[in-house]
């Protein structure tokens, strides 16, 4: 029984006050720690609570908007964020963003939008989270555990083959030296499947960060969540103006949550170290992946469902 | 003065017609307001009857298109693949009676009325397949009876005597705004000799109906609070949390 129920203006529906700002308190520790949005597990999440998956997802944004600026605030205080990187990685992440606004579109009239989403989800989540734990096993099996959180692997030739491209730039608070071109394409490519899937992304450009650009993890989780503020306050903005699916209220209490815990996050973080770090997030995008993919699979309790109409019937006061 | 006299016309005239009806029934009241704590509600309806008879009582949400979807399995997964839209689905639905309506309601009349969710007039599209429409509409009414907005069980409508009833309306948290309408209907032998209907309204009141006609009249504005809210709340955590 709801403690402290909180009618939803928006979601129309009443749900446990206390319960959705401890739900935001998971998704800020997450946030802080990892620097992903966090939008992965906290959509899901309310749709399970019972608020129509349109007004979920889109008031999930806002909350990672929050959520990612208070992380990204602590970073930059602690000197790991990147802004060169990050501002490259979110310009074309904007147009990436822009762009999957049409590949949306061709996608629907094809009629196989909902097997892309689901497929895209559960690909690039289990791979991505393969690829992380079994790297970061290694490394983390390889050196003593005091030694970890010390040096990530920079010795390891990884990003080797970006140096062949054009527009060389040194990126000095990540101690690397890569094409700009690189940052640019990946910020386009996550910004098309993130405006697809409708999440910020964080999952998707950790790794990538890690290992395409060969950065630090000390300064990818900063980077990251730099970019993640942005495209996720885009969401949220378009999303209000477009649909009406943003809820102020639900969001606030789950805002209220989240920006508590994510410098909590930010230092439990920073004591776990990289190696340790990577192997908590592979195993978490790993369970969802898995969660995702038994639900694609396996045959649901009921084929049917009614599908949410945005527009809601007018107020009773109106004739 | 003019006003007092027409009122006593109207009085006069319509006399004999309120001695001779057969039901006379009222609700609690007439507007559930949800406020910020809303987290359901209940209405009490009662009446009186002339003479025998047994009653039934519907509540209906206002009407709305609804789509349903039906999964299929594609390549292994299970994915949204056919749509049907229904018309005439009221938002809400509920019925209540003194008795088993299989013991003196007949179909005709179940039909005539929608007495029942079986009854329901959901209207599908009519070049679709007739079996295709029947499981569309068993889907229809079990998700909707999973969200508490349709019940198949009949609530009680209780006896006071022989001639006093009174029943209880429970209204969910999730219950959708708009006007309702309460169909109160006296049955004997089969047949319907009194009904009156009471419309009722769901509405929002206070700060939520404010959020949510601000968020509908100033979309662009809303969404521009809605981002600032939540850069300033993270802002606020990390200057408050520093060390």
């Amino acid at each position: 029984m709801a403690l402290l129920p909180v009618y939803l203006p928006l979601a129309e529906t009443a749900i446990d006050g206390l319960l959705l700002v401890a739900i935001g308190a998971g998704v800020g520790l997450m946030s802080g720690m990892f620097g992903v949005g966090g939008g992965f597990l906290v959509t899901p999440m309310l749709i399970f609570l019972g608020v129509p998956p349109p007004i979920a997802a889109a008031t999930g944004a806002n909350t990672v908007v929050a959520s990612s600026a208070a992380g990204a605030i602590a970073h930059w205080r602690r000197g790991t964020l990147d802004l060169k990187m990050g501002t490259l990685l979110l310009v074309g992440g904007l147009a990436g963003s822009g762009a999957s606004v049409w590949v949306f579109g061709w996608l629907t009239k094809l009629g196989q939008i909902d097997l892309v989403v689901a497929l895209c989800y559960v690909v690039l989540l289990g791979g991505v989270g393969i690829l992380m734990f079994a790297e970061s096993l290694r490394a983390m099996l390889a050196k003593p555990a005091k030694a970890v959180a010390a040096k990530p692997a920079a010795s390891k030739p990884r990003g080797q083959w970006l140096r062949g491209l054009p527009w060389q730039m040194r990126f000095p608070k990540s101690g690397i030296e890569t094409s700009a071109l690189a940052p640019l394409v990946l910020g386009i490519f996550i910004g098309v499947l993130t405006g697809l899937m409708g999440v910020g992304g964080g999952f998707l450009l950790v790794p990538a960060m890690i290992y395409l650009l060969a950065m630090p993890t000390a300064t990818v989780v900063g980077t990251s969540l730099f970019q993640i503020v942005f495209v996720s306050a885009n969401v949220t903005f378009l999303q209000a103006v477009s649909h009406q699916t943003v809820d102020i209220v639900l969001a606030g209490l789950l805002i209220a949550g989240s920006v508590v815990a994510a410098p909590l996050g930010a230092r439990l973080g920073a004591k776990l170290g990289a190696a340790r770090l990577r192997v908590l997030l592979a195993l978490l995008v790993l369970a969802v992946a898995g969660q995702l993919g038994y639900g694609l699979v396996e045959r649901p309790d009921d084929l049917y469902s009614i599908r949410f109409d945005v527009a809601p019937p007018p107020q009773g006061e109106t004739p | 003065m003019m006003r007092s006299a027409l009122a006593l016309l109207a009085l006069l005239a319509f006399a004999p017609a309120a001695k001779a009806q057969p039901l006379v029934a009222d609700l609690s009241s007439h507007l559930i307001a949800i406020t910020t704590g809303f987290a359901g509600t209940e209405l009490l309806l009662f009446g009186a009857t002339e003479g025998e008879g047994d009653v039934v009582v519907i509540v209906r949400g206002p009407d709305s298109e609804t789509s349903v979807r039906r999964k299929a399995r594609v390549a292994g997964l299970w994915i949204n693949r056919d749509e049907m839209r229904f018309a005439g689905a009221p938002a809400f639905y509920r019925v209540a009676a003194s008795k088993p309506l299989a013991e003196f309601v007949p179909p005709a009349l179940r039909q005539r009325y929608q007495i029942g969710t079986d009854y329901l007039r959901l209207q599908a599209p009519a070049d679709a397949a007739p079996e295709e429409v029947a499981s569309f509409r068993a889907g229809l009414l079990r998700n909707k009876e999973a969200q508490d907005l349709y019940d198949a069980e009949i609530g009680r409508v209780s006896f006071l005597g022989p001639r006093l009833f009174r029943t209880r309306i429970l209204f969910p948290a999730n219950v959708p705004t708009g006007a309702y309408s309460v169909e109160v209907l006296l049955v004997r032998g089969g047949q319907v000799i009194g009904a009156q209907t009471t419309p009722m309204f769901v509405n929002k009141v206070g700060v939520g109906a404010d959020i949510y006609d601000f968020a509908h009249d100033w979309a662009a504005i809303y969404g521009l609070l809605a981002v600032l809210i939540a850069v300033f709340a993270g802002w606020a955590a990390g200057a408050i949390f520093r060390k």
